[in-house]
């Protein structure tokens, strides 16, 4: 029993050293932001290895997805009659829910590990105390441009992925399943809102791709600079990231949608 | 540094596609491209009951929509149900004698104000009130009545 409170203790404290370095470290790299636009050329080549290297599973996950809500939801909708809510069913439910979460997954894992690797080798191989010998601040040179490149990337990658969701079911819906095109755009035009839905839902992707980011690099930062400690770092990036998507997906839809 | 052309034109592909997207929901998918015009006048209804009418359902002369419903309340001494409505103001002839109708889209679909245009030469003006309302059908007690007659009949 004693041994059982003793460790519970030891996991609390541990948890909150854990949380407080991670709080460090957040201020520190958003200290850095400035030193970021200053240099764009460091933003862009993350840009491009956060961003445009996501571009393709997100945009052929995204297309996947909404054929399947399609497909899905005509079957369901007809036993109702009602098959002309495809529309609004495959539209509310990406730019509401899907396309934020699944996008902020898949981000989590495609960009999110790529992150924690690359930084708990650079940990490992002792680049980044190289850096500091040089008196360069590894987090304002190193970390700030790649938290900025996934803050951006992960809104354009949420709204990529469900335009082109839209398109799945669209084609599905219209295309092979024979409803009405203009129905289809037409209710999904009545019920959309771009504020209550598509704001929110950008809004939604904005706080993931700030949790993915800040959870993906302080993992790899605070990764045991072995190859064991950063395999480790590389897995709880993705758990984590996961984990904290769904958790504060819930809080958000709660708040934004909810009459709590 | 050294940082090449195709890095960059991926990198301005990838921002160009993500603001095309966020565009194409607003206009397509959204209700945003049938927002264009923000010019309008408010109308009053009471209703004695409004049903499930909700805020933002269509109002519509003759099956277009003109304008939407913009508020519900409850007025506190007649306990009748007071709807405003947004109309665009292009329709600024809507004679001022018109009525109003809560229908239903279907048999189980949203429920709409229908706006029957009257004939007098005056023209409906902001803030004006429609007098001639006929309220929403509330299926249960549709049920209810035809269940009772039923009953009665026998």
């Amino acid at each position: 029993m004693l041994q059982f409170l003793q460790n519970l203790g030891k996991t609390t404290r541990s948890s909150f050293a854990k949380l407080g370095r991670a709080s460090f470290f957040l201020t520190h790299t958003l200290a850095g932001i400035n030193e970021v636009l200053a240099r764009p050329n460091l933003l862009f080549k993350q840009m491009y290895s956060v961003g445009v290297l996501s571009f393709l599973i997100i945009t052929i996950s995204g297309l996947f997805v909404g054929m399947v809500l399609g497909l899905q939801g005509f079957n369901i909708l007809s036993d109702f009659g009602a098959e002309e809510s495809l529309g609004v069913m495959v539209a509310a439910s990406l730019v509401r829910e899907l396309g934020p979460v699944v996008a902020a997954l898949l981000f989590a894992g495609r960009a999110g590990s790529a992150l924690t690797a690359e930084i708990g080798l650079m940990k490992a191989t002792e680049q980044l105390s190289g850096m500091e010998m040089m008196a360069v601040d590894p987090i304002k040179r190193i970390i700030s441009p790649r938290f900025m490149a996934g803050f951006i990337s992960m809104p354009l990658l949420a709204a990529l992925f469900s335009a082109i969701g839209i398109m799945g079911g669209h084609m599905v819906g219209v295309g092979m399943l024979g409803v009405d095109d203009g129905a289809f755009w037409s209710q999904m035009q009545a019920s959309i809102d771009f504020q209550e839905d598509i704001i929110n839902g950008m809004l939604k992707s904005v706080v993931f791709g700030f949790v993915v980011s800040w959870i993906a690099l302080f993992e790899g930062y605070d990764a045991i600079p072995t190859s064991e400690g950063v395999s480790r770092a590389t897995t709880r990036t993705v758990v984590n990231s996961a984990f904290s998507v769904l958790a504060l997906d819930f809080i958000l839809t709660a708040l934004m949608f909810g009459d709590i | 540094m050294q940082h090449s052309k195709t890095q960059d034109t991926l990198v301005g592909f990838f921002v160009a596609s993500g603001v095309a997207a966020l565009f194409y929901m607003a206009l397509q998918v959204s209700n945003l491209g049938s927002y264009a015009s923000d010019d309008s006048y408010t109308v009053i209804a009471h209703f004695q009951n409004s049903g499930g009418l909700k805020v933002k359902s269509p109002v519509s002369v003759a099956g277009v929509r003109v304008g939407r419903v913009s508020a519900i309340k409850l007025d506190k001494e007649s306990h009748e149900s007071v709807v405003e409505m947004r109309i665009e103001s292009q329709y600024n002839n809507l004679p001022s004698d018109s009525g109003v109708s809560i229908y239903t889209a279907g048999l189980l679909g949203e429920q709409y104000v229908s706006l029957d245009p009257g004939s007098s030469d005056e023209y409906l003006k902001d803030k004006s009130t429609i007098d001639i309302t006929s309220s929403a059908i509330v299926l249960e007690e549709m049920i209810g009545k035809f269940m009772l007659n039923k009953a009665e009949g026998k």
